[in-house]
């Protein structure tokens, strides 16, 4: 176990550093230059040369690089950033927690619901309710996230008035560090993202589960405990959920992966101030160092619950063996 | 037995379902400019006063946005991108996918490792920040979020395809084949690949689903053509000019449109899916 985990996290290193230097000259090669944004062209040339240097990009591409590469290893420093003009991990600290917190709601929303719902269609097959869930999951599942945040703003925002439509507090409420994560007005605002976010990686769960529960109602311990006069709520909760929790849990890390990839748009729609949000408005300003960032951190974020499903794999099932 | 799958296909009544929305999209993207009314960029005027946030009426079946352009118009040429950005990239996909899953299968050793790891790492990659990044480095167009989606999207092809020929070159007719001198781009893509063609189907019809929904979403963070009408881009126009608070008619539609198409893709990929996998029939 303990060499596999070691392997496996080389490997993830590996990969990180090459996603580093893809990143690196993807910004670096690509025909928009990134030095045009941050420079005003009616500058003297001397002016330009000055700003040029002071970000380092005088410098020959390789030599640029080596000295992005150290600065990312032993400092931990991502650069200036140009629109802000203050360091890009200062601005991008507050939006990781914001980010993850949002991340971390929306997949236990997913989980715990789309279990249950797993677990009750599979035991009332065939009836109403199993259609319509099904239905209801493969609809979410169609409709882009985006979409359905505009659809839910406009119900529970603008015409019932229920949530706040955008941010993550009301204008002047003050609260400093990790005290403003434990308001109400806070959780008040991460309701809508978290729930739109959550209603579509609600499908995979409740279907892994549905599919689960089919195949073990069919075992006779199954019968057994019918046999013994249990309540049926008893059975289906107790006896059979339990034993069918496997294949579901296992894809967990994983979407949480995925979700943390594609929360850029439920971020956007909700005015979300996170890491996905980041990227979208440092790619409009042309604010490179911070595009280029905000990127690798929702990388690492996505390869870290990556190793962590892989390792979660072989707790949650003996019988793999690495 | 081909002819016996397709069959199959056709007696599942969802599978049919989404057969018929795909035709019916495609039709409506074929013969778009004859359907629309309106050009959809056409600001209409009506006694020369713009038709500003019309109600959706017999005269706008959609309504009209704030600029005054008519919606249905807009949907229904929109769906000519999304047609296009999807069954193109989930073509190249395919292509790039099929070719590396094959190669690193039946090759094995340093090249399979190689190509592998590499699809590791591609794992890593956050999809739609990546083609939100890319698609603005190289400038936004139809192509480029072709070309971003593609790029990224074919490890899942590649991974499928490779695990599929690792088991059917143990097959004693691919030994045959060998004997018989056949050249290894023979065995590899005419006794190889006929048997996971399927499979890679049903992986197209997710992608062609998954493209439709990133080219709406790299349209709808602003980084869409800008010379194309799309459903993402409807879909922004209407989110910066407040249509979530005062136009409901112009949210709707398009979303509708991308919920429709991209199920009817779904349950296609789901009934060829059932109809290679006998263990999949019979409501199991």
């Amino acid at each position: 176990m303990l060499i596999f985990l070691g392997k496996r996290l080389i490997q993830a290193l590996i990969a990180l550093f090459i996603l580093v230097t893809i990143v690196f000259f993807m910004f670096r090669l690509l025909p928009a230059d990134p030095t045009a944004a941050m420079v005003d062209a009616s500058l003297s040339p001397e002016a330009q040369m000055q700003i040029k240097a002071s970000f380092g990009l005088d410098q020959p591409l390789y030599k640029q690089y080596f000295i992005y590469l150290k600065n990312i290893i032993l400092h931990g420093d991502f650069g200036m950033s140009f629109f802000y003009r203050e360091s890009v991990i200062s601005v991008l600290a507050s939006r990781i927690l914001n980010t993850i917190i949002l991340g971390t709601t929306a997949i236990i929303f997913a989980y715990s619901f789309g279990l249950v719902l797993g677990a009750l269609m599979a035991w009332y097959r065939g009836s109403l309710f199993e259609m319509s869930s099904i239905i209801a999951g493969l609809f979410f599942k169609a409709a882009p996230q985006f979409w359905t945040g505009m659809i839910f703003l406009m119900i529970f925002s603008y015409g019932l008035g229920w949530f706040p439509y955008s941010g993550i507090r009301e204008a002047g409420y003050e609260a400093s560090g990790i005290m403003k994560y434990f308001s109400m007005d806070f959780l008040h605002h991460l309701v809508l993202p978290a729930t739109v976010t959550g209603l579509y990686y609600l499908a995979q769960p409740m279907l892994l589960m549905r599919n689960a529960m089919l195949e073990i109602t069919n075992e006779p311990f199954i019968e057994l405990a019918f046999a013994k006069g249990l309540p049926e709520r008893r059975i289906i909760f107790h006896h059979a959920a339990r034993n069918a929790l496997l294949p579901a849990t296992t894809t967990l890390a994983t979407k949480m992966g995925q979700l943390i990839g594609g929360i850029v748009l439920i971020e956007y729609v909700f005015s979300w101030p996170g890491l996905g949000r980041e990227i979208v408005m440092a790619a409009s300003r042309y604010d490179y160092p911070l595009a280029q960032a905000s990127f690798l951190l929702i990388a690492f974020v996505v390869m870290f619950y990556n190793v962590l499903a892989d390792l979660l794999y072989g707790f949650l099932d003996p019988r793999i063996v690495y | 037995m081909k002819s016996k799958k397709i069959n199959l296909l056709f007696n599942d009544p969802l599978a049919v379902a989404g057969i018929i929305i795909l035709t019916i999209f495609i039709i409506i993207a074929i013969f778009a400019p004859q359907i629309a009314p309106y050009d959809p960029n056409e600001i209409i005027r009506v006694d020369g006063k713009i038709q500003r946030l019309q109600r959706p009426s017999g005269e706008f079946i959609f309504g009209t946005t704030y600029m005054g352009r008519d919606i249905f118009s807009q949907v229904v040429m929109g769906s000519r991108i999304a047609l296009r950005v999807g069954l193109l990239a989930a073509f190249f996909v395919a292509i790039i996918g099929t070719t590396v899953g094959l190669v690193s299968g039946y090759y094995g050793g340093w090249i399979d490792t190689i190509a592998m790891r590499f699809v590791d790492i591609l794992y890593g990659i956050p999809f739609i920040p990546f083609v939100i990044i890319l698609v603005s480095l190289l400038k936004p167009s139809v192509w480029n979020i072709i070309l971003a989606v593609s790029i990224l999207t074919w490890r899942t092809v590649a991974r499928i395809v490779r695990s599929q020929v690792l088991s059917i070159i143990q097959r004693p007719y691919i030994k045959a084949a060998r004997v018989a001198g056949a050249s290894d781009f023979r065995i590899m893509f005419f006794h190889i690949l006929p048997n996971i063609l399927p499979l890679i189907f049903v992986e197209m019809s997710f992608i062609v689903g998954w493209a439709i929904i990133s080219e709406a979403s790299v349209s709808f963070v602003g980084f869409g053509d800008p010379r194309a009408v799309s459903w993402g881009k409807i879909l922004h126009t209407a989110f910066n000019n407040g249509a979530v608070r005062v136009a409901p008619w112009w949210v709707a539609p398009p979303g509708f449109a991308i919920v429709l198409l991209v199920i009817s893709v779904f349950l296609i990929s789901r009934g060829i899916e059932q109809a290679i996998n006998p263990r999949l029939r019979d409501g199991r």
